[in-house]
């Protein structure tokens, strides 16, 4: 999972580009795939925000693999390059964390009743949250850029743990939240393709977005960098 | 790596291992079933609790002038009556569907404070023929 070649000169390329103008087509395709799919059977037309919030909420548990590999690389190979991909990949994993959390909660209110319940997979996705807030907050406190590194490098790799939990919380405790759709412990799909398809094309258009968007702050940054050196 | 990072690693694993599969796992159980209220009923009197299960076929009744709800909720083994006042239950909400009280036990029966309706992970479309127009009529009629 490269999210950027070996880049640390700050050059805006083309391949960035590319991916995110890829990333912006296939969100308007998927977007009007989305709205024509057929609604569902029990909930309606509501169902439709599966769209939004599933590609979402798998964005913002993919940047926490994103900092966690790039947490490693970082500490292994001391290239402050790394520690900008890292900060970059849960920096823009903010923003997904959020629309995930924001889709829920407007997807919930029709559906279960309530915009917020303290159920595991909600508590453990609030932490996860928490925990991408803190790596922002410990990059701002620390103003030695070897210390900040390897404190957020620290923050990165123990917060990743909380990925494969909030994941399997419907499975492992009782919950509200209905498990899997798309269960990639099993492999068993319970959707319809006409509603699949354009989810995944969402899922495709949003990864794209996610890895341009994390590639786009990390040169932003390599730029930064650059700037304070001289 | 220097035996004191390894030493506080093998910490942290040990404290995250026991509060996942030690304490969590067992006291903070989300939701009990109605079989589980009837194995220790005393343990679950005059304290907040949630009750989860599936709306028994035929045991419902709704009175939307006085918001007074009445159901049973029933895991297949064991049933309780639900006593529910105050507010419209969700669209979602009917008969052989999951729901997820809140409230206290009172003399053998729930009284909730809350409902939560749990719904499925399958998303399936209608029927075969129906066009999206005709759901939507469909789901303002019964609403």
């Amino acid at each position: 999972m490269q999210l950027t070649r070996s880049n640390p000169k700050g050059r805006l390329d083309s391949l960035t580009w590319a991916i995110l103008g890829l990333g912006v087509l296939g969100a308007v395709v998927g977007f009007f795939m989305a709205m024509s799919s057929p609604p569902d059977q029990n909930q309606g037309f509501v169902a439709r925000i599966f769209h939004m919030h599933v590609p979402t909420a798998w964005m913002a548990y993919m940047a926490s693999f994103g900092a966690l590999f790039y947490s490693v690389a970082y500490l292994v190979r001391r290239q402050a390059h790394f520690d900008r991909v890292a900060a970059a990949a849960v920096e823009v994993g903010l923003i997904f964390m959020a629309l995930a959390l924001l889709t829920g909660m407007l997807w919930a209110r029709p559906t279960w009743g309530v915009y917020w319940d303290w159920e595991p997979r909600l508590t453990t996705t609030a932490i996860l949250f928490a925990i991408y807030v803190g790596y922002m907050v410990v990059r701002g406190a620390i103003e030695d850029p070897e210390l900040r590194a390897k404190a957020a490098a620290g923050v990165a790799i123990l917060g990743a743990i909380n990925v494969p939990i909030s994941y399997m919380s419907v499975k492992w405790w009782r919950s509200l939240h209905q498990t899997q759709s798309i269960d990639l412990t099993t492999g068993k799909i319970m959707v319809d393709s006409a509603i699949l398809i354009p989810m995944l094309v969402n899922l495709a258009a949003f990864t794209l977005l996610y890895i341009g968007m994390v590639r786009l702050r990390g040169i932003i940054a390599a730029r930064e960098a650059a700037q304070e050196e001289a | 790596m220097k035996p004191k990072h390894i030493l506080g690693l093998l910490v942290v694993a040990a404290a995250l291992a026991y509060l996942i599969f030690g304490g969590l796992g067992q006291n903070l159980v989300y939701f009990i079933t109605p079989s589980e209220y009837f194995q220790q009923a005393e343990r679950y009197q005059n304290r907040p609790v949630r009750l989860g299960g599936l709306v028994k076929a035929g045991s419902l009744y709704y009175n939307p002038q006085t918001l007074e709800l009445r159901f049973v909720v029933t895991d297949g083994v064991k049933e309780i009556p639900v006593r529910s006042s105050g507010a419209t239950p969700p669209a979602l909400f009917g008969e052989n569907r999951g729901v997820v009280v809140e409230g206290r036990f009172q003399d053998g029966t729930f009284v909730s404070q809350n409902l939560l309706v749990k719904h499925s992970e399958s998303y399936q479309a209608p029927k075969e023929g129906w066009t999206p127009e005709q759901v939507r009529k469909l789901i303002e009629e019964t609403q």
